[in-house]
């Protein structure tokens, strides 16, 4: 009785705190989830208080998040979204991987890290944070702008290649080696597309299977669903997160949207506890050794995201301010990159991987979306237009048809 | 005669879907429409066609109000057109005199259909135009009726509307 109590408080005053401090941040444009990261470092260990009681609490409640994370993800996109998109966007994607994620593992390669480190610093250097993306383009007013479906469909090919990504990881980091990883890949490739199969053809009679006119019904089935599948898949060693993200592509129409509705709030309470417990799982003292580290390699990948944005612009005959539009809209990281990191930690592979992931991680997600304002200056169009006109690039044949 | 615009649609994963025009004046103009209802009206800059000038969210009843004014003052250029191409069948834009025994009475009353066959497509008012005015509609002094039908038709619909007729 008297730990639940402890708890009560605990949990209590956290969740407070992440309100008070998720306001706070509002007032500045900030998205919450580097604070949220910030409130973890300074709870827990080796922070200034710790949470004994709630602990394994937090971590339940951890990896719910992670799943309705990913979820809330899947129900975005249709499948049919998904396929169409990739035949169209194929090029971009495989660029924005070649880009991003080999700058990643070469990282971990120069601090003598090894190779399941590398594959897991790949993912997280790859993945931009759609979440914080689409925030800032509504913010921002560029909904309508000719380069965002550029963006949009970039986000989409990332979080499309988590399904298979995720459990190459997973198998990776339980120890079965290269091998098991690539059979873990395998399994994925063939769960995803015969979901994406079965979605696109028979959507419509799955989503009949829940109604939806039933708010609390829903609630419970799909969240019950999503639960169930990701548990299986993690037994499964498919990882749980894809698990729960096909559930999401499987379910389409209105039971997608009203289902959006519904998880919404409950995304939001249990991906707060997510990024606190990742938070909480890193030691503060272990964060300045890394913090060079950190910012080196947010430069270098916040670079070659605006070479991505800016070449996948120029392929669909966009100008060159909605290129650099394009570029710098795409630089934040955050949630995925603190999944695959989350994964990462639970097995111990790199100690330094989750501190350094953190850094990073709050290093792009702060920085991003303030950069992403750049092209709206007055100062930075006429300088852009400086530029344009100046000298004559040399690769001008290639971009004259447009 | 009638103009063909090309519409471009394009998806917005994980938003909703954008369509776009351009103008023949050289501008594009968008309609943002998001999965949750919402729709924003996107005007498009002169120097970066790329990015958009304004965004302008739109309530339902706005863009209904919107779409109705467009879709009206367009129905009246379709009718102008109309008139040239049916032969025997002409539109006329007929003036409510201020005396007429109809200002402040329901359209059904003139009974403009059964006695002349000729149908009354909108009305214009103060600048604002009434699309299909219903049996239910009132007339006030200085509208304006569009009217469809014959020669015949027409002229005695301005007898009726005039207070001639009886």
């Amino acid at each position: 009785m008297h730990d639940t109590t402890i708890l009560l408080i605990e949990v209590g005053a956290l969740l407070f705190a992440l309100g008070m401090l998720g306001r706070l941040g509002r007032r500045f444009g900030l998205s919450p989830i580097p604070l949220y990261l910030l409130a973890g470092l300074a709870f827990g260990h080796g922070g200034l208080i710790p949470l004994s009681a709630s602990e394994q609490f937090i971590e339940i409640g951890a990896s719910i998040g992670v799943i309705l994370l990913l979820v809330m993800l899947g129900l975005e996109y249709s499948a049919g979204e998904l396929v169409g998109n990739l035949r169209a966007a194929a090029p971009a994607g495989l660029l924005d991987a070649l880009f991003n994620a080999v700058p990643g593992a070469a990282f971990a390669f120069l601090m003598g890290w090894g190779w399941q480190a590398a594959l897991v610093l790949a993912g997280i250097t790859w993945v931009s944070s759609s979440g914080v993306i689409a925030k800032v383009l509504g913010d921002l007013g560029r909904l309508g702008n000719r380069e965002t479906p550029v963006i949009l469909s970039v986000l989409v090919i990332e979080d499309l290649a988590m399904a298979f990504y995720l459990p190459l990881v997973t198998a990776v980091l339980a120890g079965v080696g290269l091998l098991g990883g690539l059979k873990a890949l395998g399994v994925a490739v063939v769960t995803v597309v015969a979901v994406l199969v079965v979605a696109i053809r028979y959507g419509r009679q799955i989503s009949a299977l829940i109604s939806a006119r039933d708010a609390e019904a829903l609630l419970l089935g799909v969240f019950g669903l999503t639960l169930f599948v990701a548990g299986v898949a993690e037994e499964l060693n498919v990882s749980a997160a894809v698990g729960a993200f096909l559930v999401g592509i499987a379910i389409s129409g209105p039971v997608a949207h009203h289902a959006t509705e519904m998880l919404s709030p409950l995304r939001d309470l249990f991906a707060a506890v997510f990024f606190v417990f990742f938070g909480l799982s890193t030691d503060p003292a272990d964060m300045p050794p890394v913090l060079l580290p950190a910012l080196a390699l947010a430069v270098v990948t916040m670079l070659t995201k605006v070479a991505t944005g800016y070449f996948a612009a120029r392929r669909v005959g966009i100008a060159v301010p909605g290129r650099l539009r394009a570029g710098l809209a795409l630089m934040p990281r955050g949630e995925f990159s603190i999944v695959i990191a989350g994964l990462a930690v639970a097995s111990g592979v790199e100690p330094r991987l989750a501190p350094l992931a953190t850094a990073y991680v709050l290093i792009t997600v702060v920085s991003g979306p303030l950069l992403a304002r750049l092209p709206d200056y007055d100062w930075f169009k006429s300088f852009i237009r400086r530029w344009r006109s100046a000298p004559p690039p040399a690769v001008q044949p290639l971009t004259a048809e447009e | 005669m009638i103009v063909r615009v090309r519409v471009e649609q394009t998806p917005l994963p994980g938003i909703g879907v954008r369509h776009d025009l351009v103008t023949s004046s050289g501008r594009t103009v968008g309609v943002v429409s998001h999965r949750n209802g919402r729709r924003d009206l996107v005007l498009y800059d002169v120097d970066d066609p790329d990015s958009c000038l304004a965004s302008i969210p739109l309530t339902d009843d706005e863009a209904e109000a919107l779409a109705d004014v467009l879709g009206a003052s367009l129905m009246l250029g379709q009718l102008a057109g109309l008139r040239q191409q049916a032969s025997g069948l002409l539109t006329e834009q007929i003036a409510l005199p201020a005396g007429s025994p109809f200002v402040r009475r329901k359209l059904g009353d003139t009974r403009a259909r059964t006695r002349t066959g000729v149908s009354i497509v909108a009305v214009m008012r103060d600048r604002e135009v009434v699309p299909s005015p219903g049996p239910e509609f009132v007339f006030e002094a200085n509208d304006v009726v569009v009217a469809v039908g014959t020669r015949q038709g027409v002229d005695g619909l301005t007898a009726i509307l005039a207070g001639d007729s009886d």
